[in-house]
């Protein structure tokens, strides 16, 4: 671990827990990714009639377009990702169709779930970091690393 | 522009700050916390110790408030109790996905301006993956 990354942590996991907190005491909405995003999927307005489109673009392009302009001010993120692309339309696959069918991801369930206390949410959060530990323990033993 | 744009946006753009200065942007990292086997770094756990903070104390306010948001509009509060099995299965599925990456839908999309094409596959896969769920409308 990089010295000091733990801190790094904390303060990104603050800011988060604003974004998180600005959505739903401004718009009155849970700052779940995977169900925003689902949300430019059509048929359009299907959970939610009458629902317009226009804040969840404008947070994903907001969620995008951060890490670009952070870098423009010289706070580059390094980022390392596997370059396999079998690996990646698998693992693609199985977390767009999986944070569908569990109803959320490690925001709306992680973050804004375990905040709120559900207990549905405790279960999906043990259950996908147990499942992807388990996983990155099989990768590692069978390949030799994990990326 | 109407107000609900305006702050949607303002708070993606500091959930992704929020992403990118904690680095759990970087797929390395998050595999760091889940592989137990390796040089295990616990930088994923400070990150959400310290997302629930602030996310807590926004419930907090929400229910004191009777759910109503801080302009007066309505605040739609998850509403689903039961533990089933679409639940575990997709948190199965999904922690699948994860472990292999180390991508989940926020990074992922936040991910996409630094991380060039394998970003782009991932997301591609992702979003077919969310429309071939919603083909199945009998998986819940």
């Amino acid at each position: 671990m990089i010295e000091g990354a733990w801190i790094n942590g904390l303060l990104g996991g603050v800011v988060i827990g604003c974004a998180g907190a600005v959505l739903l005491l401004l718009n009155g909405r849970v700052a779940g990714i995977s169900g925003i995003l689902a949300q430019l999927l059509p048929p359009w307005g299907m959970a939610d009639q009458g629902r317009s489109l226009g804040p969840a673009v404008a947070f994903l392009v907001g969620l995008g377009l951060a890490p670009i302009a952070l870098a423009q001010t010289g706070y580059a993120v390094s980022v390392s990702i596997t370059d396999n692309v079998a690996v990646l339309i698998v693992g693609g696959l199985l977390v767009g169709f999986g944070t569908r069918l569990g109803s959320g991801c490690t925001s709306g369930h992680g973050v804004c779930g375990l905040s709120r206390g559900s207990v549905r949410s405790l279960v999906a959060v043990g259950t996908f970091m147990a499942v992807a530990a388990v996983t990155t323990a099989v990768v590692r033993l069978t390949t030799g690393a994990v990326q | 522009m109407n107000r609900q744009v305006l702050i949607a946006g303002l708070s993606g753009l500091l959930f992704g700050i929020g992403l990118a200065v904690s680095e759990m942007v970087n797929p390395a990292r998050v595999l760091g916390f889940l592989d137990l086997l390796g040089d295990w770094d616990p930088t994923l756990a400070f990150v959400m110790a310290g997302a629930l903070g602030p996310m807590a104390l926004a419930w907090l306010v929400a229910r004191r408030r009777g759910d109503r948001t801080l302009t007066g509009g309505k605040i739609h509060r998850p509403m689903a109790k039961h533990i089933d099995v679409s639940l575990v299965a997709g948190a199965v599925l999904f922690g699948v996905g994860w472990g292999f990456v180390g991508l989940c839908p926020g990074p992922a999309v936040a991910s996409l301006g630094i991380a060039g094409s394998p970003a782009w596959i991932f997301f591609a896969a992702l979003v077919a993956g969310m429309a071939l769920h919603r083909l199945l409308p009998r998986l819940g």
